[in-house]
């Protein structure tokens, strides 16, 4: 095992080769915001929350999917990070449809959560309303891509914990949007196994249970890390 | 000349409305008419919603009755369900609109019109609130705080929150009652019912001394309606419709919910955003009807619990038959606080409301469902069309207020026509108007003035449009 130091907030840390910024981060103890990573699964740096700045570089870098290397000095909460954070958590209230006083997962909702750790008390920009749908074709779950910010993490924990790939990502910007199959209702894909994966994964209440009422959903996303650690490390108990 | 006397904003009632009185070319009152000015659409925006969500929706509609729309919306889920809820679920479920009735009464009575009683409709509109009341006698004010306290507490200690609570869920509630909660619902009793027992004096003793003046607040035949239990007594959560008249004939007995559109009309009218429901088999707007606190008393043989029954009682008495005068609200709303605390006391020595089974569970089993219960101010339909998925294809909501509309029209006519001479407006007359609508305690919206007084906006307006006098009252 090879070792890289580095420094995050003046704080010189000793890690392994091939961790990222954000591993490293979180084993100093030291929190940055995320929203598209999942312990468990592959990152994909697709929420920008987790920016950082390093020192010589002009470019803000998600941590998430950017190694560690000799030498580094990482700022993880200089003013601007934080305007950005902000900036980008009202991003996500405005493109969407979130009404938390009868959301499912109202008081367990990570993106709730960051809103309030940002400091976001507002959105300076205008509420989109964009019409999406629900889908609860399925027998036990439902999503409501009202309340979908594209986290992709069902996609990858269907995909890559599970096994079924029921999940997929379709168009582009604006207009995209999660599909389930082949852009089909949900319970009309074969492939999906109902292991409730995605209910877990899903950091706002757009994937649920059929028949949760608000705030009654409660996502148990340590039990993802928890089945991948036991798969490879052959320990299945928590 | 003929002109318009506009009262806006209408003050302490829960939301916003105003109220024009048109004079003839005589100067004298002509017709007065109650606008409801708001827009709220929540039929229209809870299309393509689960219906398991519609109970935490609807609840937003008001901040002082959520419980109503949370049980009405449960109802209607229970039905879409196709379930029958466990005992336990529907005894919680009951012990929940008691405390909301009790809580709601408290808050018409103590903070919103008992200004008006107790410090005269001609005081000084500055004090002529609940602030003006605890100046006056501290004590009483106290005590109906903590009354209105105890009915949300009892909200509370069910729900886990006063307002908003989303504890009631298709097929059942989310958990029972628990041993500390009951312990405290069962130590605040004696003190909510020796408060009622207070109102109920004072109110007595303002009737004996005003009676005269009260009986020109609405007094006028129409029919009644609200539901009352299989044996013909008062009822708030189940059991079937039941319509009255002034002479204390039953009209229509056994309706259920189920068919509310063979025997219930809504008229729209384009000065309110309110409807006017009536009762179809007379027509509009001759189908004038009654629900709420003195619809309740009056469509039901007898209340079913002691002291309750005697206040039932007396009050039938002194109406000398059946009591239709829109001032007897207040009354009815004291009267009905005591039936609640009586009832929830026979609640905290039954075993079932401790028990965990409250939920039923099943899937989409109906596509339709029209849920009903009786809410603080009269009875409340919630009717819910699904597709198979269980995602709501069309909402109606009967709401109580709208079915005291055209009662409160005729009461603020009657009441024109009694106080306004010509375009001179006394204030002590335009708060007479005003308690004419308290009497109904319209809930107009989620939001609420319960304290002080907001400023009053009246307009003399000619035939032609021209504004000839208006008085601000801030």
């Amino acid at each position: 095992m090879s070792v890289v130091t580095l420094k995050i907030n003046d704080q010189e840390l000793a890690t392994e080769t091939g961790k990222t910024i954000l591993e490293a981060a979180q084993d100093a103890g030291i929190r940055i915001p995320t929203l598209c990573h999942l312990d468990g699964i592959t990152d994909v740096g697709a929420c920008r929350l987790c920016l950082i700045e390093l020192k010589g570089g002009r470019k803000l870098l998600p941590a998430c999917v950017t190694e560690v290397a000799e030498g580094m000095e990482v700022e993880t909460h200089t003013e601007k990070l934080q305007d950005y954070r902000r900036m980008i958590v009202e991003l996500l209230f405005s493109e969407g449809n979130h009404v938390c006083a009868i959301c499912v997962a109202n008081e367990n909702c990570e993106l709730q959560d960051v809103a309030v750790e940002v400091g976001m008390d507002h959105t300076r920009f205008r509420y989109r309303f964009p019409d999406r749908h629900i889908d609860l074709s399925h027998p036990q779950f439902g999503i409501d891509h009202n309340r979908c910010i594209l986290c992709t993490r069902c996609v990858r924990v269907c995909d890559e914990i599970e096994g079924a790939h029921v999940w997929d990502v379709a168009q582009r910007g604006a207009a995209e949007y999660i599909v389930s199959g082949l852009s089909q209702p949900w319970g009309e894909v074969d492939a999906c196994t109902a292991c409730g994966k995605c209910v877990d994964a899903c950091p706002t209440g757009s994937i649920f249970r059929k028949g949760t009422t608000t705030a009654e959903k409660v996502g148990d996303r340590d039990k993802l890390q928890f089945l991948v650690t036991a798969r490879q490390e052959r320990q299945w108990t928590r | 000349m003929a002109s318009t006397i506009v009262i806006d904003p209408v003050t302490r009632i829960e939301g916003h409305a105003k109220i024009s009185i048109y004079l003839n070319d005589a100067g004298e009152v002509d017709d007065a008419r109650f606008h409801v000015v708001e827009y709220r659409g929540f039929e229209k925006f809870c299309e393509g919603r689960p219906f398991t969500e519609m109970a935490g929706i609807t609840a937003r509609i008001c901040g002082i009755c959520p419980v109503s729309h949370l049980l009405a919306a449960a109802k209607t889920g229970d039905k879409i369900l196709a379930v029958k809820v466990p005992v336990a679920a529907e005894k919680l479920r009951r012990l929940m609109n008691l405390g909301q009735i009790t809580q709601s009464h408290a808050l018409s009575f103590f903070h919103l019109s008992s200004p008006d009683f107790l410090l005269g409709w001609d005081s000084d509109p500055a004090q002529r609130n609940v602030f003006g009341l605890i100046a006056a006698d501290p004590d009483l004010a106290r005590a109906g705080i903590r009354l209105r306290q105890f009915g949300q507490t009892v909200i509370e200690k069910l729900g886990a929150r006063k307002i908003h609570a989303a504890w009631t869920v298709p097929g059942g509630v989310r958990s029972p009652l628990s041993e500390e909660g009951r312990t405290w619902i069962r130590d605040r009793l004696p003190e909510s019912l020796a408060t009622t027992r207070q109102a109920l004096d004072i109110f007595k003793q303002f009737l004996d001394r005003f009676g005269a003046e009260a009986d020109v607040f609405g007094t006028f035949p129409t029919l009644f309606m609200g539901l009352v239990s299989a044996n013909g007594e008062w009822e708030h959560y189940d059991g079937h419709l039941r319509f009255t008249d002034s002479e204390g004939n039953i009209v229509a007995d056994n309706l259920s919910e189920d068919n509310y559109q063979d025997f219930l009309g809504e008229a729209v009218e384009s000065w309110s955003y309110l409807k006017f429901p009536y009762y179809k088999p007379l027509g509009y707007p001759d189908g004038i009807y009654r629900v709420g606190p003195l619809a309740r008393l009056n469509i039901c043989d007898r209340i079913g619990t002691e002291g309750a029954d005697r206040e039932l009682q007396e009050l039938r008495d002194r109406a000398g038959g059946v009591p239709t005068g829109s001032f007897l609200y207040h009354y009815a709303r004291l009267i009905e606080i005591l039936t609640c605390l009586e009832k929830i006391q026979q609640l905290m020595d039954d075993p079932d409301i401790v028990s965990p089974r409250v939920r039923a569970e099943a899937g989409i089993n109906e596509l339709e469902g029209i849920g009903v219960s009786e809410a603080p101010r009269g009875t409340l339909f919630h009717h819910y069309n699904v597709d198979e998925n269980g995602l709501i294809e069309k909402v109606n909501l009967i709401i109580a207020t709208g079915q005291n509309n055209l009662a409160m029209n005729k009461t603020v006519t009657q009441i024109a026509k009694h106080y306004v001479r010509g375009a001179e407006i006394q204030e002590g007359m335009l708060n007479r108007v005003e308690a004419g609508i308290r009497c109904f305690d319209p809930c107009l919206s989620c939001s609420t003035h319960a304290a002080g007084q907001m400023p009053l906006h009246v307009e003399i307006v000619d035939a032609a449009g021209q504004v000839l006098n208006e008085v601000y009252r801030d």
